[in-house]
């Protein structure tokens, strides 16, 4: 039996347009999704902003009911067995929110630890325990309020893991956070997988995908379009070629002529300083660079590089396709 | 015993919130006051003996249904703002017992009100505090606040599902004050408003504390507002439960 099951799960969000004549919207964030985590898995669902890794995601924790489809997580239904669900995980949201501000962490981790039914005796170890883990030892008797970003989000996962879980849901805990406090909770998530515990992880970060999961699902428009270890992503893009090319003042119309050539899968524009970073995706068949220079006439052209596959590319490629 | 633990904690960590909140403490400390005084010119001007006390323990629980009816109304709304509500929701215990520490706490602290104002009024009015049944006025004191914190919960467990329910607690402050005859004697009011007030737990709350205080009758409206307490804890576990099913298909347990 798998840890979580997803069996074409779909969400759809109903509400209303306008002011004075309210229209009905139906908005599908997730549409027919299904992926098994196992035993002592870190599953990483991947995929941009608004593709429904969130609503996936809570769904999972029994916070929202699915429209239809079914999910397990350790065998109970999230939807008629939501208890014996909330019992046994834990969850962390990555931002600011969901912190009783006005409280120490201590008392914030007290609280929690009473709700999750953390006993009496063991709850002081217990907190201790995991104010250590997530280095926030010293600093337990100040104001939530009073946190940095960073201290906020290893609040949060020893918050989630207060009740020592056997599932671990964290929704991007490294957003928003600088990059040494984001590497240090980085190895605060694979300490949980040392210790046994299964992990669904959702996050726009290829690196960090790349670096912790060991089986990764890219999520677009509310379906899955890629599933495998991150490997496996990779060699599905390997056989191409990636070319980046530096411009100034690339136009969407020579883009989308880019996109229009044989052999080119993707393209995508990222602004850097002053310039344009082009990073075209190719299947590799052909050389593909005096085409797409030749599509770049009358544009300034900086840089022109070829280079290996990334997950990033493999991840541009399916979402792009998608 | 884990429910009591969570009832404690619970209880504790609310009123260490609410002392440090600025806002709620000023309102707290200004509102009964400013209840009092008004209270104690209209009944002065009256010219009744005996009124006073009366007028005192009016003054009061008009604090005490305040505290609790935006303390408990503001409770959910304030937790879906700070991002706690979905916590609440995704833990073990029901909701109902979660958030009944924290709309007891939020009663427990309108009690300032009510002392608030009969001391208000001992020093400033002259109001005298001889109390006729003084142990039947310590019983039915606690019985009221906790009837009142029961009655906010049900409130609170509408603000589940609705976000914008906090219009509907800004509603009811004034008509529950007059339906309860918190200002004046409910036989003022039309006939047709009775079974209002008969619902009410600060109805019989306010009659068992004024007897209690200035002699009459107490174990009938002591026994009723216990028993409208207990009511009320009753249709907050099944509206707890609706509202959050309600709320998990709706999505409004989250602002975004």
């Amino acid at each position: 039996m798998s840890v979580i099951e997803a069996i074409d799960l779909r969400r759809t969000y109903r509400t209303t347009t306008g002011v004075l004549r309210r229209r009905p919207l139906e908005v599908e964030a997730v549409r027919g999704i299904s992926f098994a985590v196992e035993q002592g898995e870190l599953f990483g669902l991947l995929g941009p902003n608004g593709a429904g890794k969130t609503t996936t995601i809570k769904m999972l924790i029994t916070l929202l009911l699915p429209t239809s489809g079914e999910a397990r997580v350790l065998g109970h239904d999230v939807v008629t067995h939501a208890r014996e669900v909330r019992k046994r995980i834990g969850y962390v949201f990555g931002g600011d929110r969901g912190l009783y501000e006005r409280l120490s962490a201590y008392d914030n981790l007290r609280y929690f630890a009473e709700l999750y039914g953390v006993s009496g005796k063991a709850q002081r170890l217990r907190i201790d325990e995991v104010l250590e883990l997530v280095g926030l030892r010293g600093r337990e008797q100040e104001r939530v309020e009073g946190y940095s970003r960073g201290m906020r989000q290893r609040l949060h996962i020893a918050r989630g893991i207060l009740h020592d879980p056997e599932v671990v849901f964290l929704d991007e805990p490294t957003i928003g956070v600088d990059p040494i406090g984001a590497r240090e909770l980085r190895q605060t998530i694979s300490g949980l997988i040392d210790s046994g515990k299964t992990v669904l992880l959702t996050t726009h970060y290829m690196f960090e995908a790349d670096a912790l999961c060991h089986r990764i699902a890219v999520i677009a428009k509310g379906r899955i379009v890629g599933t495998g270890t991150p490997k496996e992503l990779k060699a599905g893009v390997a056989e191409g070629r990636v070319t980046e090319i530096d411009v100034f003042g690339v136009d969407e119309a020579t883009v989308d002529r880019l996109r229009a050539l044989d052999g080119v899968i993707a393209v995508t524009v990222e602004e850097r300083d002053q310039k344009q970073v082009l990073v075209v995706q190719t299947s590799g068949e052909r050389e593909l660079t005096a085409p797409l220079l030749a599509e770049l006439d009358g544009v300034e052209v900086g840089r022109v590089a070829s280079r290996e596959p990334s997950l990033e590319d493999a991840y541009v490629a399916l979402v792009g396709a998608a | 015993m884990s429910a009591l633990r969570i009832i404690r904690t619970g209880f504790l960590t609310n009123l260490k919130m609410l002392g440090t909140s600025s806002f709620f403490l000023l309102t707290s400390i200004v509102q009964p006051v400013i209840f009092a005084t008004v209270a104690f010119y209209m009944f002065r001007s009256g010219g009744r003996s005996g009124t006073l006390l009366y007028a005192a323990l009016g003054a009061g629980m008009m604090g005490v249904w305040s505290t609790t009816l935006f303390g408990s109304g503001g409770m959910i709304q304030w937790q879906r703002w700070q991002g706690t509500l979905e916590l609440g929701v995704g833990a073990p215990p029901s909701m109902a017992l979660i958030y009944l520490p924290f709309s007891l706490a939020n009663a427990f602290t309108g009690m300032y009100a009510l002392a608030a104002t009969l001391i208000w009024g001992r020093l400033v009015f002259g109001v005298p505090l001889h109390l006729v049944h003084p142990w039947l006025f310590a019983l039915a004191l606690p019985a009221t606040v906790i009837s009142l914190g029961l009655m906010g919960l049900v409130l609170a467990s509408t603000f589940v599902l609705y976000r914008y329910a906090n219009a509907l607690s800004n509603l009811l402050e004034y008509p529950v004050w007059i339906a309860s005859g918190l200002v004046f004697s409910t036989s003022l009011l039309p006939v047709w408003t009775r079974p209002i007030s008969y619902l009410l737990p600060p109805y019989w709350g306010i009659l068992a504390l004024r007897h209690a205080a200035l002699g009459g009758e107490v174990w009938r409206p002591l026994a009723l507002v216990t028993l409208l307490g207990l009511a009320s804890a009753a249709v907050s576990v099944v509206a707890f439960r609706w509202f959050e099913h309600a709320a998990r298909a709706r999505a409004t347990l989250s602002l975004t």
